[in-house]
């Protein structure tokens, strides 16, 4: 169906999941305002299920959009599959939040309407960040993502780690919006527009090049997007802020902030630097080493497995930007791959380790998982699969989007870090597989007590990973083909589109 | 000739993971069930060790020393029968084997020249081409597969009776399908791809078995050891397998085979890379220098596993890499003459050790590291199918001695467990004069000795005997004087195997019992499940070798009764014809080779009466030699010593590798992160810090150091921009 971005209606049909999803969370919001008025208690225990429904409307909703075809001029978000399909993800990572978090919530008192609400809005941020045209739009999704993020790290007020880790989060935070904000001025100032596409004909058409004022910005931005995916060294708050944050949401900012952040990540510098590449490659190169090796190294003498996992998820992203070293269509599909992938296992281990933390958040140390698979089967089957799959195991998703990283990677020529990769992986095989070796060779010791029956939405949510963990794994065929085709649209300017008119 | 279509071949691999998820699935349950029993009779949370107090008691820590310990994962006793697990363990490889039997004798029929590939399904699209889940079966695949599940067979059948009575019955041969399995998916892939599934998946269950006792420290840190060495090899697999794509664009076999004597130059330096880079794959996998240091330790798993898994199968994959990427071997000269040296120094290395060990599975360990370097000196030379010869009848004789050396260790076991003596159960100066007790185990042993010592006309002697003689007759090429120094440290390394076995054989078997009194009463035979597949191994151990009689024996006087068959040679020439055309076409003719003088009969004749020699005089002088049970003997001197602790390697790995990198991973952690990042995470003295904590913690600079790294970060991308980029 064409769609034209000069007209309002238009412009609004395009951007249905965002409203549909922030119109839905201002309805809870209202809903929980008038269910409790005064009274200091907690939300209905429909809370979480009226946001499951929210997010299955944005779903359709974003179906719905999936075969819109741009005819006008460019808009200030973008009709492409890439957005769609990681508009997909995050709705993903949103859903299995609910799911995982039903029982967390309420033995930590956390049933709060406004937890889920933020939730809601930080996926709406996700979604407006990964899917801008224009910096400055950009901008306003980073910060809608963010500051829920940084409320709920510190939702839980009677845990001082989650206030630190807050505190800690906001102020960086602030400080790296800073530099993203001062990127955008100078991009600004180069190529005289915020549209990503703008600046693209800029440089390569109107022939500006590697002005000065531009190679800085693509460093101070990058700065702003290496702080969100948590590279190494803008990573200094993960450890504070993932330990400190209540466990699902840690899970959420594992997987779909990190998503997000990388989507925007690779929109701006594919689409808005394409002709810059032999500047700022030599950035995401370095980032990815330096974060590939130290987060692995670092993981490897961890013995807190929720610190072991915020490592996990550092190290990951190193791997995810060497995707975007490769600076291609493959590169591309190979994120999108890989953040399905890296979703569905992110987010189940991290549903296992609440499970086996129990109340408080108390057992997160090695110990707690001894023997827990001859205890609790299903766990340890399911933890095992993720934990696999994060290491990269043969018929594992986590295999296939790492092998289509390092394809992407040869393709470009980037051997040496294609190496690093496979040995940074090679090396994570130690700490994930350690977890497996508690969990099926060691005796539980007199401490350990077996954890609580699995809530429904929790098993759930375990099964559906691990089972889709696998299939991508062995038939990934579908999905690499649909990454491959949206992270193609995201790159080609459809025929007819006329550039930007403000 | 018949017209040849594969019978069932998915079905080889599907029936052991059906048994894989049976038995998996049985052991899981009954471990929930006696959780809840357990807990139903005592509310409060039971350590093993006071549910099967007796044991531990009794034994103390020399229970693990037994390599045998009763208790181990008391919480999931063998609750319910074994039934189960007993039909379906070996049942599906039992039925597999007779799947691959009815394809064997098929392709028999046949006269296959091109291999079959059946495509299951697109496993990764890539471009315009894609990596399929398909198997491949050909000459060389068809007889790995025999292997595997023929001496697989056997070796779960002997399973039953040496692991009736341990509490994780039914687990163990979840994890020996599963091994099955994954070691069917390596031989049977049809590409690069598919292979390293199986590699990854042999790893993993080899990494399963080899802690299957996981309670204590030692046999845990021995599958970690497995583990990290692997991990260097998977390395060297994946870096060559994308460095194949990267060039061919393919993984199959067929693709790649095909495409690279036209891609690549002869000797150039991609096929070079390509080729080292899976040697050092292979090396990992099979325990060549210097990754071998895993294999030794790995005996801490249950004797059948080492006989499955570190003898005759997973540790041959390295083998089969090499010979299945012939024709990339045959264009990289150097690195094929690598191969050889790694093989050959290997083979010489091993043999030393072996040559002082008292443990009876370490010194078979070390033997079978050093007879994988004969193989590998085998393929290195571009005698690929005298490679896969070794490594068949290799796979006879070292899964019987290994199910021997576990019978030997089941009967000591028992009767120190009888008596509750905490010696070691393995320790070849606790046995002697077993013969009296154990006859079965004790002929057919000395056939298994016989035959990896060179003996005519048992197998290792036709297989062993040809890869030596290629070692010479090979010698063309730019590296012409490096095969006679191969072929020198072979034929030594073949007569310190003839000394260690010998050894082995007289000190476990010949001479004084030196077990104990009481002990002596307990010590028997085993039982029938036990010792006939020691008895079909036997028989296989001395026919193995008649289905390649080169000609030249045949023709001898003595030695010639059996008739020239090359049989094996024939049936893998469709497989390797490429590899020596290539050969050909670059190096040589191999007639005007200048091999040692003699001829191949001479010197077959030469290295059986050395191998006969060394065996009288070793029994001998050992026979002579009184031995004191182990808590009652004096350590090694000198360079007994030396040798004896393995050349210290271990030692130096530890100092050079291990110990740098772990500093240097919690030098980053405490240093630069820790240091950096917070203090909290410990959560001790936590409620200290917790009052001041936007006072001290922000104001103590953590915050701003945050920044600052912030800052420099930023920095360093600019001037990576600003510098690095025009």
């Amino acid at each position: 169906m064409p769609v034209d971005l000069s007209s309002p209606a238009d412009y609004a049909l395009v951007m249905l999941p965002e409203i549909v999803l922030s119109a839905w969370a201002m309805f809870i919001l209202l809903l929980d305002v008038f269910q409790k008025g005064s009274r200091s208690e907690p939300s209905s225990s429909s809370m979480p299920w009226l946001t499951l429904g929210g997010v299955v409307l944005a779903v359709i909703a974003n179906a719905w959009i999936a075969g819109l075809q741009e005819t006008g001029p460019a808009g200030m978000i973008a009709v492409d599959g890439f957005r769609i399909f990681v508009n997909f993800v995050f709705l993903l990572a949103a859903g299995m939040f609910v799911l995982i978090s039903t029982r967390y919530i309420d033995e930590e008192n956390l049933r709060l309407g406004e937890l889920y609400v933020l939730i809601l809005f930080a996926t709406v941020g996700m979604m407006v960040f990964a899917g801008a045209r224009d910096l400055m739009v950009m901008f306003i999704g980073l910060e809608l993502m963010s500051l829920p993020i940084y409320v709920l790290t510190g939702i839980n007020r009677r845990d001082r780690r989650g206030a630190e880790g807050a505190l800690k989060y906001f102020l960086l935070g602030a400080f790296s919006s800073a530099f993203f904000l001062f990127g955008i001025a100078l991009a600004y100032g180069g190529a005289g527009s915020t549209n990503l596409q703008e600046i693209a004909l800029a440089i390569g058409v109107d022939g500006i090049g590697a002005s000065t004022l531009l190679v800085v910005a693509t460093a101070l931005l990058a700065v702003g997007f290496g702080f969100k995916v948590a590279a190494v060294p803008f990573h200094m708050w993960t450890p504070d802020a993932y330990e400190g944050a209540p466990a699902p949401v840690t899970a959420f900012m594992a997987a779909g902030i990190k998503a997000a952040a990388f989507a925007g990540f690779i929109r701006v510098f594919f689409t808005a630097f394409p002709d810059l590449y032999g500047t700022w490659d030599a950035i995401a190169i370095w980032l990815a080493i330096i974060t590939m090796a130290s987060a692995n190294l670092i993981a490897l003498v961890q013995g807190n497995v929720k610190r072991m996992l915020a490592y996990s998820s550092i190290a990951h992203a190193g791997y995810l930007l060497v995707a975007l070293a490769a600076a291609s269509v493959l590169g591309a599909a190979s994120f999108l791959f890989y953040s399905v992938t890296y979703t569905l296992m992110t987010m189940g281990a991290f549903g296992v380790m609440m499970v086996v933390a129990q109340r408080g958040e108390e057992r997160l140390d090695l110990d707690a998982y001894s023997g827990l698979a001859w205890r609790r089967p299903l766990l340890g089957v399911v933890m095992t699969i993720f934990l696999l799959s994060l290491a990269g195991f043969p018929f594992t998703g986590g295999f296939i989007g790492k092998v289509f990283i390092l394809r992407a990677a040869v393709e470009r020529g980037l051997v040496l870090l294609a190496v690093v990769l496979v040995m940074a992986s090679l090396i994570s095989y130690f700490y994930y597989l350690r977890v497996a070796w508690y969990m099926w060779f060691r005796e539980p010791d007199e401490r350990t007590s077996d954890p609580p029956a699995l809530a429904p939405g929790m098993m759930v949510a375990l099964v559906f990973a691990a089972v889709g963990v696998v299939l991508l794994g062995v038939l990934p065929g579908a999905l690499l083909e649909l990454a491959e085709r949206s992270a193609a649209g995201m790159l080609q300017i459809p025929a007819g589109l006329t550039r930007f008119v403000p | 000739m018949d017209h040849f279509e594969p019978t069932l071949l998915w079905a080889i691999a599907l029936l052991p993971l059906i048994g894989f998820v049976i038995n998996g699935t049985l052991s899981l349950v009954r471990a929930r069930r006696s959780q809840a029993h357990l807990l139903a009779t005592n509310p409060a949370p039971v350590r093993p060790a006071d549910a099967h107090g007796h044991a531990v008691d009794a034994h103390g820590h020399a229970v693990d020393a037994h390599g045998h310990t009763v208790d181990a994962q008391a919480h999931h006793p063998a609750a319910g029968s074994t039934l189960i697990p007993t039909i379906v363990g070996p049942g599906v490889v039992i039925l597999a084997f007779i799947i691959a039997l009815i394809n064997f004798f098929g392709m028999f029929g046949a006269d296959l020249h091109d291999p079959i590939v059946e495509t299951y399904w697109q496993w990764m699209p890539v471009g315009s081409l894609s990596v399929d889940a398909a198997f491949q079966l050909d000459q060389l695949s068809m007889l790995m597969t025999l292997i595997i599940t023929g001496v697989g067979s056997l070796i779960h059948v002997f399973s039953i009776g040496y692991m009736r009575e341990d509490p994780g019955y039914a687990r163990y041969f979840a994890y020996m399908n599963l091994f099955v399995f994954f070691m069917l998916v390596l031989v049977l892939g049809s590409g690069y791809a598919l292979m390293f599934v199986g590699w990854e998946g042999v790893g993993l269950c080899s990494y399963l078995l080899i802690g299957f006792w996981f309670k204590d420290r030692e046999k845990a840190d021995a599958g970690k050891k497995a583990f990290i060495v692997n991990r260097i090899g998977d390395f060297g697999f994946l870096i060559g397998m994308f460095l194949i794509f990267s060039n061919l664009g393919a993984l199959d076999f067929v693709t790649v085979m095909a495409a690279a004597p036209s891609t690549f130059a002869f000797g150039g330096g991609v096929v070079t890379a390509i080729t080292l880079f899976l040697f050092l794959g292979a090396a990992g996998k099979s325990a060549q220098i210097p990754l071998y240091v895993w294999l030794p330790d790995a005996m801490a798993g249950p004797t059948p596993v080492s006989a499955l898994i570190h003898a005759a199968t997973m540790v041959t994959a390295g083998v089969y890499l090499v010979a299945r990427s012939s024709v990339l071997f045959a264009l990289a000269p150097i690195s094929s003459i690598t191969v050889a040296g790694i093989g050959a120094l290997t083979a010489l290395f091993a043999a030393t050790i072996a040559l002082v060990q008292n443990d009876i599975k370490k010194v078979l360990a070390y033997s079978t590291i050093s007879q994988l370097g004969y193989m590998f000196v085998g393929v290195g030379v571009g005698a690929y199918a005298a490679g896969v010869f070794h490594l068949m009848t290799h796979a006879f004789f070292k899964a019987l001695l290994f199910l021997g050396s576990g019978a030997v260790i089941h009967a000591m076991h028992h009767a120190y467990h009888a008596t509750h003596n905490p010696a070691d159960a393995q320790d070849m100066r606790n046995m002697g004069g077993l013969r009296r007790y154990m006859p079965k185990t004790f002929w057919t042993m000395w056939i298994g000795t016989l035959a990896i010592a060179g003996v005519w006309p048992l197998a290792g002697f036709f297989s062993k005997d040809e890869i030596i003689w290629q070692t010479a007759a090979r010698a063309v090429g730019p590296f012409e004087p490096w095969f006679r120094v191969f072929w020198i440290m072979a034929f030594a390394a073949a007569l310190m195997t003839a000394f260690y076995m010998t050894r082995l054989m007289i000190m476990t078997f010949h001479g004084q019992n030196r077990t104990g009194a009481e002990e002596r009463k307990h010590l028997h035979e085993v039982s029938p499940v036990m010792w006939v597949p020691l008895v079909i191994l036997a028989v296989l151990s001395i026919v193995g070798g008649w289905i390649n009689v080169p000609a030249p024996i045949a023709n001898m006087p003595i030695l010639g009764w059996l008739p020239s068959s090359e049989w094996l040679h024939h049936w893998l020439h469709p497989v390797i014809e490429q590899a020596d055309y290539v050969f050909a076409a670059n190096v040589g003719d191999l007639a005007h080779a200048t091999p040692v003088g003699g001829g191949e009969a001479f010197w077959a004749a030469v290295s059986f009466l050395f191998a006969t020699a060394v065996i009288a005089l070793t029994a001998y002088v050992i026979m002579k030699r009184r031995y004191a049970p182990a808590d009652e003997s004096e350590p090694l001197r000198g360079f007994g010593r030396v040798l004896y602790h393995k050349w210290y390697v271990d030692e130096v790995y530890d100092a050079v590798i291990v110990r740098p990198i772990m500093g240097l991973s919690r030098g980053l952690w405490r240093f630069v992160d820790q240091g950096l990042i917070d203090g909290t995470v410990n959560g001790i003295g936590y409620a200290a810090r917790a009052f001041g904590w936007v006072g001290s913690r922000l104001q103590t600079g953590q915050l701003n150091t945050y920044a600052f790294a912030t800052v420099l970060g930023a920095l360093l991308l600019l001037a990576l921009v600003v510098l690095g980029g025009n």
